[in-house]
């Protein structure tokens, strides 16, 4: 197993904070602004991403999780059903730009079961999509990202590793894996 | 591991504990969905479930329809009372003319113990016990551990007494295999011609005292006396009984401790329950039925994920 570093710490401080600083470019006032992590895995950068943001324009933003589970297009397709974590927006997206925050953005299925369960909440006037790897030429949708930490070109049987701090890792670290 | 040990849910006896938290945690998030502005998620989307029910209820049956409607499954309802049954059809020819429809789950309730088992030996579907005569109702033992849970935090350890009709119920006995999986300590009361002859063997402990029952426990579940199961008189009047095994609130306020108060439904108000008890801050009757849809969703798409 083949193992290649793509971010390290650093270099993922400089991309949270350029990910933030276009947030701002395009966002202006953030007061119509949520921002909602994506289960299970991207709720640690849109942590990141929120409290640099909220240090950043010195105003507080809300922050939600949410779960796809259930509206994934590929139950009773596989042995075991996909195991849910909690989706908790303790706010009313109605009419609310929404951005939507997830580690990887491999096939785009993910995104779309996240869009299925995002109005289930209510009618954002807009969503957006911000990834920290994009993992081109994979896409089995029509869907891309509106912000983009790192395009990675990949192939299938390729892997992303994400291994964050906040979930207990030692150190920031993004590898790209070869299964052999 | 997130897949349940069984094809089946026949009875709490035969699933784990595993089985069982695996459920819970389901259940809590689908209690979260069904407290959403939309309340329906498409996992079940190209599932037809089949209820049927060759018994009466309203709140199960209501209660898995509306289960698995919010899983956006499809679904089908039989009742024996106005069906073919009562030409002369057999079970199992009844349930395969149904399955040749293209059904993929079946939810049952029957008066014979045993009859879901017989059935999930002949056919090719997953099948849910909703009932079966006097043997187990595992759904409702779930949702009431669930509720226990809930209410207190934890089950194992908890203290929990099911009082009034034991030998009716299958209410009662999925508790206590519930009970027991989950590491609580159960208590059976009631008059002495409502207890099954050998229950102590189930390692629970009987009492017959209903006050010392209550002055124990942290949990009463309280049953309903099954008039329609009973061929022969069990006690003399419903008055009597309720006068030594109704509880009030009187009884409630006297306890040295605030205890938690369940009952399954229907309640005969003024018989094991008085309103002012069932109506009181001890009382989560209501939480069970809310709690029923999301355990009933919970097992629905953890048994047909893993078909």
């Amino acid at each position: 197993m083949q193992k290649k570093l793509i971010l390290d710490s650093d270099l993922l401080n400089i991309t949270i904070n350029r990910l933030c600083q276009q947030l701002i470019e395009n966002h202006d006032d953030f007061s119509d602004t949520v921002i909602i992590g994506m289960q299970p895995r991207g709720i640690h950068l849109a942590e990141a991403i929120h409290k640099t943001l909220e240090k950043n324009i010195k105003q507080s933003i809300p922050l939600g999780y949410l779960d796809a589970t259930f509206h994934r297009d590929d139950f009773r397709r596989r042995d075991v059903p996909a195991k849910a974590s909690e989706s908790r927006i303790p706010f009313i997206i109605e009419g609310k730009r929404v951005v939507l925050v997830d580690d990887v953005l491999f096939t785009g299925r993910t995104i779309r079961a996240a869009l299925d369960a995002l109005i289930t909440f209510g009618r954002p006037s807009k969503v957006e999509l911000l990834v920290l790897i994009d993992r081109k030429y994979n896409r089995e949708l029509p869907i891309e990202a509106d912000y983009v930490g790192k395009v990675v070109n990949t192939i299938a049987s390729q892997r992303i590793l994400v291994e964050l701090q906040a979930q207990g890792h030692k150190q920031n670290k993004i590898w790209l894996i070869n299964k052999d | 591991m997130s897949k349940l040990s069984q094809k089946h849910l026949l009875g709490i006896k035969d699933i784990t504990r595993e089985d069982i938290e695996l459920i819970f945690e389901t259940a809590d998030t689908f209690k979260e969905v069904i407290n959403r502005p939309i309340k329906k998620v498409p996992s079940l989307r190209d599932v037809t479930i089949a209820n049927i029910f060759f018994e009466n209820s309203t709140r199960t049956r209501l209660s898995f329809e509306l289960a698995e409607k919010r899983l956006s499954a499809d679904v089908v309802n039989f009742s024996a009372s106005n069906s073919s049954v009562k030409k002369g059809e057999t079970l199992l020819d009844t349930v395969n003319n149904i399955l040749a429809m293209k059904v993929d789950m079946v939810v049952m309730r029957h008066a014979s113990p045993g009859a879901p088992y017989y059935l999930a030996k002949h056919i090719n579907a997953n099948i849910v016990n909703a009932g079966d005569g006097t043997h187990e109702h595992p759904t409702q033992a779930l949702l009431d551990t669930f509720s226990i849970r809930e209410k207190l935090g934890d089950v194992a350890g908890k203290k929990v007494a099911i009082i009034g009709d034991i030998l009716h119920s299958r209410v009662a006995l999925s508790n206590i295999f519930a009970l027991q999986k989950l590491g609580a300590k159960v208590m059976v009361c009631g008059p002495p011609t409502l207890l099954p002859k050998f229950i102590g063997q189930l390692g629970v402990q009987v009492e017959l005292d209903v006050m010392k029952a209550l002055q124990w426990c942290d949990v009463a579940n309280v049953l309903r006396i099954q008039l329609e199961r009973q061929q022969i008189k069990y006690f003399p009047s419903l008055r009597e009984y309720s006068l030594y095994y109704g509880i009030n609130k009187k009884m409630l306020d006297n306890l040295k401790k605030q205890i938690v108060i369940m009952h399954p439904g229907p309640i005969n108000r003024g018989v094991e329950l008085t309103s002012d008890a069932a109506d009181s801050s001890h009382s989560i009757i209501l939480d069970q039925v809310e709690n029923g849809v999301a355990v009933r969703m919970a097992v629905l798409y953890l048994l047909a994920g893993a078909a």
